[in-house]
């Protein structure tokens, strides 16, 4: 009977919209889409939607535990073209102006509108003395004063962060067209148009269902990439990330394999965080004013900073594009004067010097609340090592790398741009596969190079920092681009490329496999006919630990250890036909790790592709330990093929849209 | 800190099709131990996964029951600590006891609106279906930053 443990029941649906994610891009999709909708129905168009989300709204996606700051506020007092500088500078030259220029455009109205749901957003007065954002000043879209951490970040008290952009969201959408526990494993490509979109399909964690959906315009917004690196803690700790362990790269694994061109799939991020609990340091350097020093107390910026010139103009800009600062630091722990402190003593210390008696008092909670609005496991390690951050320094520590596009890195998806700001229409490069358009735009603001398939947030490569506000804006512009690509192709009937039994099968083959041979040995663990997730996760992550430059190396590799992960990687994928689910729990973990392999199969192959280490202090190609601006100051871009599973990659001509020369003077 | 839950404050949410822990953990970890099969203790939640725990605390906010804590990894964090959580409807408060035995609170707003009062589109215009291929959204709320024009370099 269907809806049974290895028999499920299917569940077929169509839509004119599919929304993929629940997280700031999806709510910000979601929001946006209503009027739109609206206005389509009074033209004749009646445009269905679903959302779906592995987990539950609320609380799902990286805002999860919430944040502490809005990293992406540009203010009436700072221009686009100022964000885009800053993005480019940071990510080592290698961005994509016109998103960044056209996300700087359109950011703020989103946080705005964050602030009339009722989120908390922190205000100097006019004498400049700072409050929290209970206090019900002037909002900031009537010019209220936000606080400034950096020239970009606002601090905000964000425990309910996710959960107010949640409520909008489940509002504008209503919930008879939201699904949630619904995990989607793979998109599926039109019948009689290989690069056209026309579903998806999943499964629920909740009961024994497969869904098959068929879509006309899907956005994809399944978030960015954690461990596929084995991560510095391997016992318990292991999945306390720093980012959220529930993203596992399904984003970029489903695209791929739909056929989407991929971008920069080599950049990664590596963040300094607090050691053992990944505590942000974004506001010790930015709001305290904290340095960073080596075990001596020298802080290593200053002791290294002629390394910076190894890198120009990168290195050479007010703020050193984050890598670079890693690499200052990096030098210090190889050559043995770690541990790295923040030195949080000095910091409070002076600020008490500088601050009115009220403040000061605020000043100790704000210190703990950027941890407990953010990163609570930070709090843990803290109070379980007796570190008072006025008394005791703490140890920061690189963590293992991320792939992610919306924070402080830029792998992603190659997604068409805005046609107002100047973008190339022709590309200048050769080798780019024919079927690929040429230009930076073509017709579809935020659509892959799959018709039909849009993807925001931690999915559009090529444009970092975005952050949380960001994604959200992103979201909205891609609502308004998919409403316009229905009804566009509205005579268009689009047909799933594979049977819906096919897919069923392919789906709950992990539980067919464990049904088929669980009995053979006594411990449902070990047995020579399937791997368990666990296991296929773990060897992930020390094949990409120990060759693909993760901890182990001190983030170097080289062309030959590439090729042996290569092995590995291949050996993975056929393994992982071999995956078992002994519950849905475990189906779950089965398809994350999957779409995992993939993510760093694409990892691996942009930084055998990139002849160059565009990233020091990321990582470091030791046989090209060099920035190479005459021949890799170019995108690298791949697509993969379904059927050989091989990936092509090729280069794409780098142009700059806004002048990067006002960063240097 | 993978969380743990207290068997004498666990009511496994009054028998519930769906427990409030299971409903809103982001990583599926959270379970009902129906029949006492897993944990030996029937009708109550356990975390079935502690090492994939990101310690978001979104299950320990959430339990009517508070019967959820967390304790810091035990492969790092010496023994003796905790992090408590109570969330209200406008603001949170915090535990936080030291191994030393220190202890500090503080509380912090979490939002300034009644929860579920938001109304998307109060007051707000209708989508002018003309403007949807330009830039800007369907209502303006004073964020919009056309930016300076001279900036472009290639237009
Ligand atoms: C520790 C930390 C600190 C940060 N600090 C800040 C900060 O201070 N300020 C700031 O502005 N930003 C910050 N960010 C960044 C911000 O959270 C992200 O940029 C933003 O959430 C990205 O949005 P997204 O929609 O792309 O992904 P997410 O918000 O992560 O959403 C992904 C969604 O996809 C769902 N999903 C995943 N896989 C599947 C699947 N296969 N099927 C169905 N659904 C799926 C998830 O459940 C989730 O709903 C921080 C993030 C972290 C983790
Ligand atoms: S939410 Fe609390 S009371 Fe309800 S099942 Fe979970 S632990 Fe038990
Ligand atoms: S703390 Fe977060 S990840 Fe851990 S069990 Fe609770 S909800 Fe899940």
């Amino acid at each position: 009977m269907a809806g049974e443990f290895g028999n499920p029941e299917v569940v077929q649906e169509e839509v004119d919209i599919l929304i993929i994610g629940g997280g700031m891009a999806a709510c910000g999709a979601a929001y946006e889409l209503g009027p739109w909708l609206d206005a389509a129905k009074k033209d004749g168009h009646d445009i269905s939607v679903k959302l779906v989300d592995k987990a539950a709204m609320d609380r799902s996606g990286a805002v999860a535990q919430g944040l502490s700051a809005i990293n992406t506020y540009i203010g009436s007092e700072q221009d686009p073209a100022d964000y885009a500088r800053m993005v480019s500078n940071d990510l080592m030259g290698i961005t994509r102006d016109d998103l960044a220029y056209d996300l700087g455009r359109h950011v703020d109205e989103s946080v705005h509108l964050f602030e009339e749901w009722g989120l908390p957003i922190w205000k100097t007065d006019e004498n400049g003395e700072r409050f929290d954002g209970s206090k019900g000043m002037t909002p900031l879209k009537d010019g209220g004063k936000p606080v400034r951490s950096g020239k970009w970040q606002i601090m905000i008290n964000g425990e309910s962060y996710k959960w107010i952009v949640a409520e909008a969201a489940k509002k504008a959408l209503g919930t008879d067209r939201i699904q949630e526990r619904v995990f989607i494993v793979k998109l599926v490509n039109d019948k009689n148009d290989s690069n056209r979109i026309a579903g998806a399909v999943g499964f629920s964690t909740r009961e024994d269902k497969v869904f098959v959906y068929k879509a006309k315009a899907i956005l994809l917004v399944a978030g960015g990439c954690v461990n596929i690196f084995r991560p510095r803690s391997v016992g318990e700790g292991q999945g306390r990330a720093w980012y959220p362990v529930w993203n596992a790269g399904s984003t970029y694994a489903m695209a791929a394999e739909a056929g989407a061109e991929l971008t920069l799939m080599e950049n990664r991020f590596v963040p300094t965080r607090f050691k053992d609990g990944y505590g942000p340091v974004g506001a010790w350097f930015l709001l305290f004013k904290a340095k960073a020093t080596n075990a001596f107390g020298e802080v290593y910026m200053d002791r290294n900073k002629e390394m910076l010139n190894d890198y120009p103009p990168y290195g050479q800009a007010a703020v050193p594009a984050s890598c670079l600062r890693n690499h200052l630091m990096l030098k210090e722990m190889r050559e043995g004067r770690g541990p790295i402190y923040m030195d949080t003593v000095t910091a409070l210390a002076n600020l008490r010097e500088t601050l009115s008696p009220r403040e000061v008092k605020h000043l100790e909670a704000e210190a703990w609340e950027d941890f407990l609005d953010m990163c609570i496991g930070q709090c843990g390690i803290w109070a379980g090592e007796n570190i008072e951050p006025e008394k005791k320094n703490s140890e920061l520590m690189p963590t293992e790398p991320y792939l992610l596009g919306s924070h402080s890195g830029c792998c992603g998806i190659w997604v068409s741009g805005p046609t107002d700001v100047g973008a190339p229409t022709e590309e200048t490069e050769s080798g780019v596969p024919e079927h690929l358009p040429s230009g930076w735009h073509w017709g579809y603001r935020g659509m892959t190079t799959v018709n039909g398939l849009f993807t925001a947030g931690d999915g559009v490569g090529a444009s970092g920092h975005k952050f949380s506000s960001g994604s959200h804006a992103e979201g909205r512009m891609c609502a308004k681009s998919m409403v316009q690509y229905v009804i566009d192709n509205k005579e268009y009937n689009v047909e799933l490329a594979d049977s819906v039994d096919d897919l069923v099968a392919e789906i709950y083959q992990p539980v067919k496999t464990y049904l088929e041979f669980k009995d053979y040995s006594t411990a449902i663990d070990v047995n020579p006919n399937y791997i368990t997730p666990r296991m296929l996760q773990f060897r992930l992550q020390k094949a990409m630990d120990e060759y693909v430059a993760g901890v182990a190396t001190y983030y170097t590799t080289n062309e030959k250890m590439l090729s042996v992960a290569e092995e590995k990687l291949n050996d993975l994928k056929e393994d992982a036909l071999k995956m078992r689910a002994k519950d849905l729990h475990e189906l779950l973990r089965a398809w994350e790790n999957y779409h995992r392999i993939l993510t760093a199969e694409a990892h691996m192959k942009h930084i055998q592709f990139r002849e160059e280490s565009r990233y020091p202090g990321f990582y470091y190609r030791m046989d090209k330990n060099f920035v190479d601006e005459e021949n890799w100051h170019c995108f690298v871009n791949s697509v993969y093929d379904r059927s050989t599973k091989t990936w092509t990659c090729f280069k794409r001509a780098h142009v700059d849209i806004v002048d990067k020369a006002k960063l240097f003077k | 800190m993978p969380t743990f839950v207290r068997t004498e404050k666990c009511d496994g949410c009054k028998g519930q099709d769906r427990t409030a822990c299971m409903y809103i953990c982001p990583h599926d970890l959270m379970k009902l131990d129906k029949d006492g099969s897993e944990t030996g203790h029937a009708m109550k939640s356990f975390n079935q996964e502690p090492d994939q725990c990101w310690e978001c605390y979104s299950c320990i906010k959430i339990c009517p029951q508070q019967a959820i804590e967390a304790r810091p990894y035990a492969d790092i964090v010496p023994l003796g600590a905790s992090v408590q959580p109570l969330r209200g409807t406008d603001s949170i408060m915090w535990t936080i006891k030291f191994r030393n035995g220190t202890m500090k609170r503080f509380k912090f707003p979490i939002r300034t609106t009644p929860e579920g009062s938001i109304d998307p589109y109060g007051g707000k215009p209708e989508a002018d279906m003309s403007k949807i291929a330009e830039p800007g959204f369907f209502v303006q709320v004073n964020g919009y930053r056309a930016g300076d024009p001279s900036e472009l370099i290639r237009k």
